[in-house]
């Protein structure tokens, strides 16, 4: 989503978010996270404080990112689910269920593939177990074989059990990644 | 009024994770090796933290790498990487040409028959931020300023009345710390690639 981005130019438009409007995102996000929503909402409050004024930028393609002080927090394309930005994934690793490829798919994934059932399937690969399955279209937090910290977020294309089925075609749609537009601009305007 | 309830603390929230991120391609250091600049990130990593370097170049580090992966795909992904690294200083390097050689141009534009406009490009090349500079040049001159789009496609900065010189020596004093705030921005320009050229863009006047 963000191989080709430039907030000078891709960027249509900056506001401060209303509160109501703020309340409504943040429940969108409790209901979405249940990591965010433990302990009565207590991370949520440090990630993104109810007193802070959030601004949203919309961006070509109907993309909104929600940014704290020029630092996006959540974004969403259309009125699909809210997905944290990479840097803030790499603070609080638990915000999104994890799956793993394996080594080869490394150099394709930083360089914006999205990544094919083998990938997890294979022998360096991990996916969830079959109690904690995910569905089709779960924002996940694609780690790789031998490192701690995720790569990319992405989008399930198949549900786990799917993946691990079928092996064959996409697995999991690329939306950020490690090393795209979104990661190079940490502060937008 | 009744007692005072005790207030119930709030549990705690768990703390960020505090990442490392690699100074020279900005990704956690065990993803250098995928990035263009693969050995200065390795010398920079053993200079900076020299136990982050031990766990992800140590030699055992390496050969569980080179175990997940056969062998020809191990030495293909050499060749790219080496391939990429040698691209991305390739790229740096003419930036850097690019820079020495940018010239800023300063132009007087005639407007009217004693009416000038003073039109400056190639502020770009030296990270300036245009907005910020166009406002600086209108408020220290008392006359309007703007950015404006060239027809080449540049950004220039437009400013009403004749003040080529003054900028020259803004520009001088600020290589040698004078000037100011606006000194402070325009400080990355160095004065001898400064050019200063008279157009005379006479339109033709309609037929009477």
């Amino acid at each position: 989503m963000f191989k080709k981005f430039s907030p000078t130019a891709d960027v249509s438009s900056q506001s401060l978010l209303k509160s109501s409007v703020q309340r409504q995102v943040r429940s969108a996000l409790l209901a979405q996270y249940p990591a965010l929503a433990a302990d009565q909402g207590v991370l949520l409050e440090q990630i993104w404080p109810k007193k802070e004024a959030v601004s949203l930028l919309k961006c070509r393609e109907h993309i909104s990112i929600y940014a704290l002080q020029g630092e996006p927090l959540f974004f969403q394309q259309y009125d699909g689910p809210l997905m944290p930005s990479l840097r803030l994934l790499h603070k609080y690793p638990d915000l999104l269920p994890h799956v793993q490829v394996d080594r080869g798919a490394i150099r394709f994934l930083l360089a914006g593939a999205h990544m094919m059932c083998p990938g997890f399937t294979s022998a360096g690969g991990r996916l969830p177990p079959k109690e904690s399955g995910l569905p089709a279209g779960a924002p996940v937090a694609i780690h790789c074989e031998g490192k701690e910290h995720a790569s990319a977020v992405g989008i399930t294309k198949l549900s786990t059990e799917e993946i691990k089925s079928l092996n064959k075609n996409v697995g999991v749609e690329l939306v950020t990644y490690l090393g795209d537009d979104l990661w190079t601009n940490p502060k937008l305007l | 009024m009744a007692e005072v309830a005790t207030v119930s603390a709030l549990p705690e929230a768990p703390a960020p994770l505090r990442m490392l991120y690699c100074e020279i391609c900005s990704f956690p250091p065990e993803y250098c090796e995928f990035g263009s600049h693969a050995t200065k990130c390795k010398t920079w990593l053993e200079e900076t933290h020299p136990d982050l370097y031990q766990k992800y170049y140590s030699d055992d580090a390496l050969q569980a790498k080179l175990s997940a992966l056969s062998v020809e795909a191990q030495s293909k992904l050499e060749q790219e990487t080496a391939k990429k690294e040698a691209k991305a200083d390739a790229k740096a390097l003419a930036e850097a040409k690019k820079k020495e050689a940018a010239q800023v141009t300063i132009k007087r534009i005639e407007r009217n028959k004693r009416k000038f406009v003073t039109s400056i490009h190639g502020l770009e090349t030296f990270g300036i931020d245009l907005k910020k500079a166009a406002k600086a040049f209108a408020t220290k001159f008392a006359t309007g300023s703007s950015v404006t789009k060239n027809p080449q496609g540049f950004d220039e900065i437009v400013v009403q009345g004749d003040v080529s010189d003054d900028i020259l020596e803004i520009i001088e004093d600020a290589g040698t710390g004078g000037g100011g705030q606006l000194g402070a921005l325009l400080k990355a320009v160095p004065a001898d690639n400064v050019l200063c050229i008279e157009e005379k863009k006479k339109k033709d006047p309609p037929a009477a």
